[in-house]
């Protein structure tokens, strides 16, 4: 169900040029295409949590939006549950970098999205509140995004994902833009959950610790064009410390030399 | 708790609910109304024009009460109001569907886009010839105006809150499998309620405006007939009436889509974060 397999997967973006081309240009003139992803090839087992690190503008959040089937690969194969994707669908579930909350709907609503097909009433209020007050929302039932801060939205776009009960879960940088103790806090929220559901989950990330603690597997992508620098299966004990643990932090003092800084700070 | 904290909190609480700002508000309107009536006798009484060509407040006030006692005031303003729901309904139910498609199919909007904007700068006065020669004269050249003077507005404000939507929650609903209605009902009216709002409340005011200068034109009733055979009749007073009443049912329009736009699920647009 939630095992991936990509092969080959190469995107190439074309921009549309500026300025007509000049006749001293040669044909095949590939300056305004922009090769994003280039040969991948990866393989995600069922229940994993998959960290993604990489520099910025390197095609990260464009290898999670393929693998939603918002985007089409240039070339290459990729399966989810041992079936090529076709398009987006509920089956695999998104939590976009910046808010996908719909703004005109409130938290219960918005968290409802994915019950809006069950028929028995009462269970669906149930569902819906059991979601919520899993992220620790309840009271905030029916505010709209716009009044909930920026922490909070986050948790109730996350519960809205939880709730549907997806294969795959995909995250796009879900920390990015929350302060430190509430970002510790998801993180560990994130950890549980995962624990506790057991769900295939990709998470994007450029925080090295989140991606030491949360991950049962490692994936590092160099500068575009991107490829695969390292794939590691993280076979660490949770909880997971790297000041403790020395293996853990090599590997740290390593990821941070892949990415470009030299001293683990 | 000492008594100026809780002052302050109660002081807090009137200002939370903005009674006291709406009252001020209220209030300093009002005034200024009262500056301008003041202005007008002023002007009426040391211009040394005679009551025929600039009326005195009183004179005008007691006219009204002549046209309202008799029935005609009333009669040509429920015309006016007739001719511009018409119209206006008839912009709303065509112009927003429209403006939905266009701004939904890319090729569509290129199409008729220029066309849009090629029309939309013509005055609808400008079509008072050819809608009496083609409606003749009665209701359906000034609704055809009305319609004109809010139709072009609507589509072009409702295409382009359309393409305004954010691409994100289009993501959104192709991940939870949104149906075409849910589409439409979930996202897109949703969506665009904030800016349509506006545009409805724009178009409104320039409907009124326009109802106005068609009655002087096509038909035998309404305020801007009652203007014209004012005029006539050499009574300014009644002119004026006409227009006292034509700018109290303007703000009375305007208050009423305003009131449209506060309402919660249209004002997320306006708040703070999107
Ligand atoms: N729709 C598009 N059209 C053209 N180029 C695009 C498009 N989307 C992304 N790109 C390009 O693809 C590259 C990768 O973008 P992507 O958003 O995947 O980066 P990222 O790794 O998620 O970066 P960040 O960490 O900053 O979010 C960028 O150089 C960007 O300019
Ligand atoms: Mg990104």
């Amino acid at each position: 169900m939630g095992h991936i397999k990509i092969e080959n997967l190469t995107k190439i973006y074309l921009n549309r040029r500026s300025r007509p081309r000049s006749q001293f240009e040669p044909d095949d003139c590939t300056d305004d295409n922009v090769l994003v992803l280039n040969d991948i090839n990866l393989e995600f087992e069922e229940g994993e949590m998959v960290c993604i690190l990489g520099p910025s503008g390197c095609g990260k959040s464009t290898l999670l939006r393929i693998i939603a089937g918002f985007e089409k690969s240039t070339y290459g194969k990729v399966r989810v549950g041992g079936k090529k994707i076709s398009g987006p669908s509920a089956q695999s579930i998104f939590v976009f970098q910046h808010s996908g909350l719909l703004p005109w709907m409130t938290v219960a609503q918005n968290v409802g999205l994915g019950l809006r097909f069950m028929k028995d009433e009462p269970e669906k209020e149930n569902k819906i509140s059991e979601y919520i007050e899993m992220v620790e929302l309840e009271g905030f039932e029916s505010y709209y995004p716009y009044q909930l801060s920026g922490g909070m939205k986050r948790r109730a776009e996350l519960a809205r994902a939880l709730a549907v009960n997806p294969d795959l879960l995909i995250m796009d940088e879900p920390f990015s833009g929350l302060d430190f103790l509430t970002h510790m806090k998801m993180r560990e929220e994130v950890v549980n959950m995962h624990e506790f559901l057991n769900k295939t989950t990709l998470v994007v990330t450029h925080d090295i610790d989140d991606a030491l603690i949360m991950g049962d597997r490692v994936v590092v992508m160099s500068g575009r064009p991107s490829t695969i620098k390292l794939i590691k299966k993280m076979e660490f004990s949770r909880p997971r410390d790297f000041e403790r643990d020395s293996d853990l932090s090599r590997l740290r003092s390593e990821l941070f030399l892949m990415l470009g800084v030299p001293y683990a700070v | 708790m000492t008594m100026s904290k809780k002052r302050a909190i109660r002081k807090q609480q009137d200002s939370n609910q903005e009674i006291n700002k709406v009252r001020n508000r209220f209030g300093l309107g009002l005034l200024a109304f009262m500056i301008l009536i003041v202005l007008w006798e002023i002007i009426a009484r040391f211009s040394g024009w005679s009551v025929d060509i600039f009326p005195d407040p009183i004179t005008v006030i007691i006219s009204l009460g002549e046209l309202i006692a008799d029935g005609t005031l009333l009669r040509h303003t429920v015309a006016s109001l007739f001719r511009v729901t018409a119209g206006f309904y008839l912009a709303i139910i065509l112009g927003i569907p429209l403006g939905i498609f266009l701004g939904r199919l890319d090729s569509m909007r290129y199409f008729l886009n220029p066309v849009i904007q090629f029309l939309r700068p013509i005055s609808p006065l400008a079509w008072i010839p050819l809608a009496m020669l083609w409606f003749g004269i009665g209701d359906p050249p000034a609704i055809f105006l009305i319609f004109l003077s809010s139709f072009f507005p609507l589509v072009v404000s409702t295409t382009v809150a359309v393409t305004n939507i954010n691409r994100t929650f289009f993501q959104v609903a192709s991940n939870f499998n949104f149906n075409s209605m849910e589409m439409m009902t979930k996202l897109i009216l949703p969506g665009i309620m904030p800016e349509v709002v506006i545009a409805l409340r724009i178009t409104v005011t320039i409907a009124w405006l326009v109802v106005v200068a068609a009655e002087m034109i096509a038909v035998q009733s309404g305020l801007g007939y009652l203007i014209l055979d004012s005029r006539n009749a050499l009574r300014m007073d009644y002119v004026m009436d006409a227009m006292i009443v034509i700018g109290l049912i303007g703000l009375l329009l305007d208050h009423l889509m305003n009131g449209i736009g506060n309402r919660e699920s249209t004002r997320w647009g306006t708040a703070s974060g999107y």
